[in-house]
């Protein structure tokens, strides 16, 4: 499964556009990297936690774009776009999209 | 009497800890970019012709980073008469340079040279009450090539 943002693959032949695929989760952190996170608000810097948190977010959307593709039968996904929302105060939406094809 | 010495604290703590941080953060990212600098990170949508690669792989970065409570403070009293935020044009400044390493790193280790189509998108994460930005995320995501022969 080839997962690009850019809208061809050099060197490869879209045979088929199978339309939209998308993935999405939404987040929450826990109490105890709130309360880190709020010390380091005084201090600045990063907050790693919350770092570490988006990005297995940001995977686990892409795992789901991944197997919504690959149950419409595609092998790539092309022109890969991130979207992230807050729903409440505290939790994130990580939202990704793109366009499911079969690759020769 | 008491609410002014703990904001004198703050601020104090804000300040020596946060230009302590900011410091050290720059002087890490200017050395990662030297590093980094033989992986091109290109803009552009659709690669030149001729460009062929075996494996095309997405790769991104992403930093959450947190201005200190001095800073923030300035920002307040700045909000008051307007014009430029400098103490968060640097946090910003901060958040990307770092995202788009940590993006050419992940290219680094698949063996790429080049990430293309990169885009960087940046959220703010937790608001606080009164509403300013606390701390910001971006992320930095682009398409490394990892190229057919590598030259021995």
């Amino acid at each position: 499964m080839i997962v690009s943002n850019m809208e061809i693959i050099p060197g490869k032949r879209i045979k088929e556009h199978l339309g939209l695929v998308q993935g999405s989760t939404v987040r929450t952190k826990h109490v105890g990297r709130d309360i880190m996170a709020s010390f380091k608000n005084m201090f600045g810097g990063e907050l790693r936690g919350y770092t570490e948190l988006l990005h297995e977010s940001r995977e686990e959307a892409i795992n789901r774009m991944k197997q919504q593709a690959e149950a419409i039968g595609a092998n790539a996904v092309l022109n890969v776009r991130f979207s992230t929302s807050s729903v409440t105060q505290g939790a994130a939406e990580l939202f990704a999209y793109g366009t499911a094809v079969v690759m020769e | 009497m008491y609410d002014l010495i703990v904001l004198a604290i703050f601020l104090a703590l804000g300040y020596f800890f946060g230009r302590y941080y900011e410091t050290r953060h720059y002087k890490s990212i200017i050395r990662r970019e030297t590093e980094y600098r033989h992986i091109a990170a290109i803009a552009s949508r659709i690669p030149p012709d001729g460009q062929t690669a075996a494996t095309t792989t997405l790769v991104s970065g992403n930093v959450v980073i947190s201005v200190d409570y001095f800073k923030r403070f300035l920002a307040s009293l700045r909000s008051l008469i307007g014009g430029k935020v400098v103490s968060y044009e640097s946090l910003l400044d901060r958040a990307r340079r770092e995202a788009i390493l940590r993006m050419k790193q992940r290219a680094n280790e698949l063996g790429a040279n080049k990430v293309f189509n990169i885009k960087l998108e940046t959220a703010s994460i937790s608001k606080n009450a009164r509403g300013n930005i606390g701390s910001v995320e971006v992320l930095a995501y682009g398409t490394a090539f990892v190229p057919v022969d590598t030259p021995a």
